[in-house]
């Protein structure tokens, strides 16, 4: 199957298909990671592992930050949102709602009476703040470095109007520690990186100096359409060829080198890095997230209030961990298609667009409807 | 959530928070150009806006571009509708969609 005939310039994408082909060594099996999952969610919908030759394997990253997330945290933010002793408005994005608790997802809380409200902004859930004195309005916070320069900004609004019943459950994390964690692993062998493209245009391309440097592989930070990762793997495999490793920016058009400083600035005055942090399949990893600084203490909602700090592991039949970490395909989790579907997920890679479950089982099920399509004709 | 929505710059309301008004398709909303605050955008300038706030700025034709991405990847229903439920507005009543008034 391919989806080629939709893409824009069909031709480009069909000689760069070619370029790939001339680059490879036939002999070789190269293993690139797509760090970021808007790139696992593309590479599956536009079915672009058809066009490529089958010795590259892409292997999915870290970078789905529903995913990432343990499933404690969803737990310990509920909790709070639950309590009896103070009414509290739990708002999250959109993406966190079906997420599985283990009492169940926000959306099922709701069901059960517990004020949960999506909202589409941080700001948002600061004006409900705003419009809901008597109530005290509380941030799920996910993400990387793409979102959590909003939510700082929203914390430093929140100041600066003297907003007191507003807070942050903060669970942003930082990419760097999680790609040294993934190549730290024993059992992960990598080529090169795809390297995230709007994470990017926040910390530049400076914090990857170091995979190239130290560890030899090469990056290049691709951008979302089709011919932006077909060129990317393009400019990985000349690279290898000149058996070159350094840090290239596919995505110039949107991702500046120096990243972002005002957003870096926002970032440092609210954040500052966890000791450590615990995240979904790839297990605690030092200074890996954020949290807020003293100076913000009155809007950290893991001090207002008391948060049960629960840890739980994930459903023993389910294989996040080793498809987050790349060990497995998502196929290859015994509930895959089974009991974890995208309409009743048991694992969060079942959830969101980005997570490789989801993206993997609704490419299968496009690449059916083609498959009959065609032998009906 | 990974994904950037672009928009054009209609205006700019300078203050603080420091607001614009975007055109998304043809749906206005205000969304916050604080993380932009070193190059600020002038109207007709197009930004890429992600969870309410414009992050960068972009030419035309990536916007376009942009918009057909979101299209292809079957996220720009998904995308009008994270735009339509900003609620950044100085006026009007904020989504609260459980207890309409």
């Amino acid at each position: 199957m391919r989806f080629v005939d939709e893409f824009r310039d069909p031709e480009i994408i069909t000689k760069t298909a070619e370029e790939i082909r001339r680059l490879i060594d036939p002999a070789r099996h190269y293993r690139f990671m797509e760090v970021c999952g808007g790139h696992t969610h593309a590479i599956y919908r536009f079915g672009l592992k058809d066009l490529l030759p089958a010795n590259i394997e892409l292997i999915h990253g870290p970078g789905c930050p529903v995913c990432v997330l343990p499933m404690g945290r969803i737990d310990d933010g509920l909790a709070v949102a639950e309590s009896t002793d103070h009414p509290v408005m739990f708002t999250a994005f959109g993406d966190m709602m079906r997420v599985p608790g283990t009492h169940g997802s926000p959306l099922e809380h709701k069901a059960r009476g517990v004020d949960v409200r999506i909202v589409y902004s941080p700001s948002d859930a600061l004006k409900l703040a705003r419009c809901n004195p008597g109530k005290h309005v509380m941030f799920f916070a996910i993400g990387f470095e793409t979102t959590a320069p909003s939510t700082a900004l929203t914390l430093m609004r929140a100041k600066a109007e003297g907003i007191k019943n507003f807070s942050v459950f903060c669970n942003h994390v930082t990419i760097i520690p999680a790609i040294r964690a993934i190549l730290d692993s024993p059992d992960m062998r990598l080529d090169a990186f795809i390297g995230p493209g709007h994470v990017s245009t926040v910390i530049g391309c400076r914090p990857y100096e170091w995979i190239a440097r130290n560890e030899q592989k090469p990056i290049v930070v691709s951008g979302f359409e089709p011919l932006d990762l077909l060129q990317s793997i393009v400019m990985i495999l000349r690279q290898l060829r000149a058996g070159e490793a350094k840090v290239e920016n596919q995505y110039k058009r949107v991702v500046p080198w120096e990243g972002n400083r005002a957003a870096l600035r926002a970032m440092a005055e609210v954040f500052e890095l966890r000791p450590y942090f615990e995240w979904r399949g790839l297990g605690f990893i030092s200074q890996s997230a954020l949290r807020l600084r003293d100076s913000y203490a009155e809007w950290d909602a893991e001090l207002r209030f008391q948060v049960p700090g629960v840890r739980v592991t994930d459903p023993r039949a389910a294989q996040c961990g080793e498809v987050l970490k790349g060990v497995l395909k998502p196929a290859q989790c015994k509930l895959f298609g089974k009991e974890c579907t995208p309409e009743h997920p048991i694992g969060a890679l079942m959830v969101s667009t980005e997570g490789s479950c989801a993206a993997y089982h609704s490419y299968q099920l496009r690449k059916e409807a083609v498959t009959s399509i065609h032998s009906a004709a | 959530m990974c994904l950037a929505i672009p928009g054009k710059i209609i205006d700019v309301l300078e203050g603080s928070p420091t607001l614009g008004t975007v055109e998304v398709v043809g749906v206005r909303r205000k969304v916050d150009l604080g993380l932009l605050q070193d190059d600020m955008p002038k109207p007709g300038d197009w930004v890429l806006i992600h969870v309410g706030f414009a992050m960068s700025k972009i030419s035309e034709k990536d916007a376009l571009e942009q918009m057909r991405t979101l299209a292809m990847l079957g996220e720009a229903e998904q995308a009008m509708h994270e735009v339509q439920g900003y609620g950044l507005e100085e006026t009007g009543p904020t989504i609260v969609r459980e207890k309409p008034h």
